[in-house]
């Protein structure tokens, strides 16, 4: 499979910046197509392709710098387009799987107090934890032992590694001379879907304690990972909240015609039931597309905007947490979006979601309306910007024209990272989402 | 399907050949009236007639050449050089004359020739009589090289290089010529420049040819056996040309891969074989491609130390071990 290298253009070129490209992931290129233009330290040159086929993967967003011969793209015969989390990104199209080349794909921590949300009739999701593929591998070097130098790895440990968004520096290698082979990478990414770090496991607990008041409960690798990741989002980013009650009399009425609707053409079949978190995920999504600079990260050199909108669920497990993605949320209709998540929560709890399953969330939703919450804070999930905090729907006194009646309510509250947006733009986007929880037919139309 | 010595698949492919086809003639020293230092050709003069069972002075060289010179003009020349370690006479004519000849004179003259010689080591008898110089043949586009490991495939080989429209070299072992083995009735030829699978496996790739082809079946057999390895073995039956794509395909499988050759390993033909997986199946690869082989000396004549020198079964083991090892394969 051809690789396109950055090119040396001029005698005293040392490195490119691509300034456009001119192709698309997905289009056949011909041998001396120009492929993108490449501005030098003299110039803006065009950049031909060496080979034809299909331009299958764009390495280096437009804007980027790279040293002369690093990959750029790859040119093959289709089947590879889309493939692998390393694949990079569409021209200019910054997906959160594979932000810029320079930024690695952050896994998403678990917020804070994260519930079950879609899965109302399947009572408590539990087992198996969560975190990201790269935390829960780290667990081998939570120590704090990780060598320095080069990773070695064997190149089919690489490659599982790379499909699976899986960070090498934090897998213990058990080859000669501490090589990662493929068992140590495929026990990473076992671990991430069963919640049990291969070697490193469950440390031996160091000290038993015998005396009557205190039990030592050794940590899971999910729970200290968990532990480490949320404390590493609250430090770094600036956390400030916005609150909004929503009327949600239309919510309730919304969920209900549609619960009914989709009993009615059920059948005898067992009728697909929609919850108000579907409802809930489905108004975000809406609102993020309408606010586009809401569904950025903040990454310290810049700010990614994500043209894809994947929503993450929070979902709880007994000892820890885990946020299945539901991706192009935008795209979905609610009853889709209520079978995916009760689908992934489903395999999360079998300990069997695929590390993409829970990576790559733009924005996240917790939920602990089901607990009789009325309102709570969530600790954002890097490299989100943001996560909603959803409440209980119960029934209070409201004023409605002027009168105290019975009305349905809903408190959201928005964690919103400082750094990547300010609290008019925030109170903008939750202005919007609130118009539509309490008119969901918007969030449809 | 009859089970015949591999010596008596070499024979009887070159009767049925000489019957088939009244171009093809055999030359060589003592392969007459004596029938041959290892008597493959044993009963083909009588039958044959000294004018297509030709005995010839002790000067490779010299008989190469003619043969060269017969393929030109149509015939079809079966030489036996006594031993590989006697083809270095001939090297001149073998590499820059029948191997050239097509190409260099715009393709006026095919040279449809085999050179049939043994190879190998094992036999005591020593350094000079017993290398592994396929490879230097292996080296030289214009030649094809075929090394077949077993009864069947030195009858369905020696049957195709014959047919063949180019040089071959057909080299034979001499550890080979008693083994037996399953052989095909009537016409049968196999294809030259495809590899075999001789068994398959999923857990690591051993790829050989020639005599260590069927030590590296045995192992693999006694593998799979005693301790449940799932070893699948590459008989690569051709070095030129080489059937890359079933090498690599197996080592996608399998993620290791050793390699078990005679020859010595510098240069050998194991480096070629690792050059190739690694460009073909870098991103499946587990552990290093590794190679056993030849002591890098002389071969001694003292039985022990030849034994000691020439790769065999306890060796390959060894490295599979240490490869299975490395990628933690068992625990």
């Amino acid at each position: 499979m051809p690789e396109v290298f950055m090119p040396r253009l001029s005698d005293t070129m040392q490195e490119g910046t691509v300034s456009t490209w001119t192709k698309n992931v997905g289009d056949r290129v011909e041998k001396g197509d120009v492929l993108a233009e490449i501005e030098t330290d003299k110039a803006t040159m065009e950049l031909e392709a060496y080979d034809s086929g299909v331009l299958e993967k764009i390495l280096v967003d437009v804007g980027k710098t790279v040293p002369i011969g690093e990959v750029i793209a790859v040119i093959g015969d289709g089947s590879g387009v889309g493939k692998g989390s390393g694949s990079g990104v569409a021209a200019g199209e910054a997906t959160p799987a594979a932000p810029a080349a320079d930024v690695p794909p952050e896994p998403p921590v678990s917020p804070m107090p994260g519930t079950p949300t879609a899965v109302p009739t399947g009572g408590a999701v539990e087992p198996p934890a969560p975190v990201s593929v790269k935390e829960a591998a780290a667990g081998s070097w939570a120590n704090g032992t990780a060598p320095a130098g080069p990773i070695k790895a064997s190149p089919l440990a690489r490659a599982i590694a790379r499909d699976a968004g899986l960070d090498l520096s934090t897998v213990r290698g058990s080859g000669p001379g501490g090589r990662i082979v493929r068992a140590d990478v495929q026990a990473a990414v076992a671990a991430l879907g069963s919640g049990v770090t291969p070697a490193a496991a469950a440390p031996t607990p160091s000290a038993i304690s015998t005396g009557p008041d205190v039990e030592e409960l050794p940590l899971n690798n999910v729970r200290r990972i968990t532990a480490k990741r949320l404390v590493e989002s609250m430090q770094q980013a600036p956390h400030f909240y916005l609150t909004s009650v929503v009327d949600a009399d239309e919510l309730v009425a919304a969920r209900a015609r549609i619960n009914a609707g989709l009993a009615a053409v059920a059948g005898d079949a067992t009728p697909v039931k929609v919850s108000v978190n579907d409802i809930v995920v489905k108004a975000v999504a809406s609102a993020l597309r309408a606010h586009p600079e809401v569904n950025v990260s903040y990454t310290g050199e810049k700010l990614l905007r994500y043209r894809r909108i994947h929503v993450g669920v929070a979902v709880a497990l007994p000892d820890g947490l885990i946020v299945p993605v539901i991706r192009d949320a935008d795209t979905l209709t609610i009853t889709q979006i209520s079978v995916q998540t009760r689908e992934l929560a489903a395999r999360a709890r079998a300990g069997k979601l695929k590390p993409e399953e829970f990576t790559g969330s733009t924005f996240s939703v917790s939920n602990l309306g089901m607990f009789g919450v009325d309102q709570f804070t969530a600790v954002i999930n890097p490299p989100e910007a943001a996560i909603l905090a959803v409440g209980a729907t119960k029934q209070e006194p409201v004023v409605r024209d002027g009168a105290i009646v019975v009305g349905h309510t809903m408190r959201v509250t928005l964690s919103i990272d400082h750094r990547a947006l300010d609290g008019a733009t925030a109170a903008k986007f939750l202005a919007d989402l609130t118009a539509l929880l309490e008119n969901p037919l918007a969030a449809l139309a | 399907m009859a089970v015949i010595t591999y010596r008596q698949a070499l024979h009887d492919t070159l009767r049925s050949e000489l019957l088939r086809d009244p171009n093809v003639f055999l030359m060589g020293e003592e392969i007459g009236v004596f029938e041959g230092s290892y008597k493959i050709t044993a009963g083909l003069l009588p039958e044959f007639g000294p004018e297509r069972i030709r005995d010839t002075p002790i000067a490779e060289e010299g008989f190469v050449g003619a043969a060269i010179g017969a393929a030109m003009l149509g015939l079809r020349p079966v030489v036996e050089i006594m031993t590989i370690n006697f083809s270095i006479l001939a090297m001149d004519q073998i590499v820059n004359h029948a191997a050239k000849i097509h190409t260099m004179f715009g393709g006026q003259s095919k040279v449809p020739m085999v050179i049939r010689t043994p190879g190998g080591g094992g036999q005591q008898l020593a350094a000079t009589h017993s290398q592994n110089l396929e490879v230097w043949y292996a080296h030289v586009p214009g030649l094809k090289v075929v090394v077949p490991a077993t009864p069947a495939d030195a009858k369905g080989m020696l049957a195709a290089s014959i047919r063949d429209d180019d040089p071959v070299m057909f080299i034979e072992h001499l550890a080979l010529y008693n083994t037996k083995g399953e052989v095909p009735d009537g016409d049968y030829v196999t294809e030259i420049g495809k590899a075999a699978v001789m068994k398959e496996g999923t857990d690591i790739t051993i790829v050989s040819y020639s005599r260590m082809a069927a030590v590296a079946l045995d192992v693999a057999k006694r593998l799979e056996e005693d301790e449940g390895v799932s070893a699948e073995v590459v008989d690569l039956r051709s070095l030129r040309p080489l059937d890359r794509h079933t090498i690599v395909e197996s080592v996608k499988k399998t993620g290791k891969a050793v390699v078990l050759e005679e020859d010595w390993l510098s240069y050998g033909v194991g480096a070629e074989i690792a050059a190739t997986i690694q460009e073909g199946a870098f991103d499946y690869l587990d552990a290093p491609v590794r190679r056993v082989g030849a002591a890098e000396i002389p071969l001694p004549y003292s039985k022990p130390l030849e034994l000691a020198a020439l790769p065999d079964a306890t060796a390959l083991v060894k490295v599979i071990h240490e490869t299975l090892d490395a990628t933690r394969f068992r625990g």
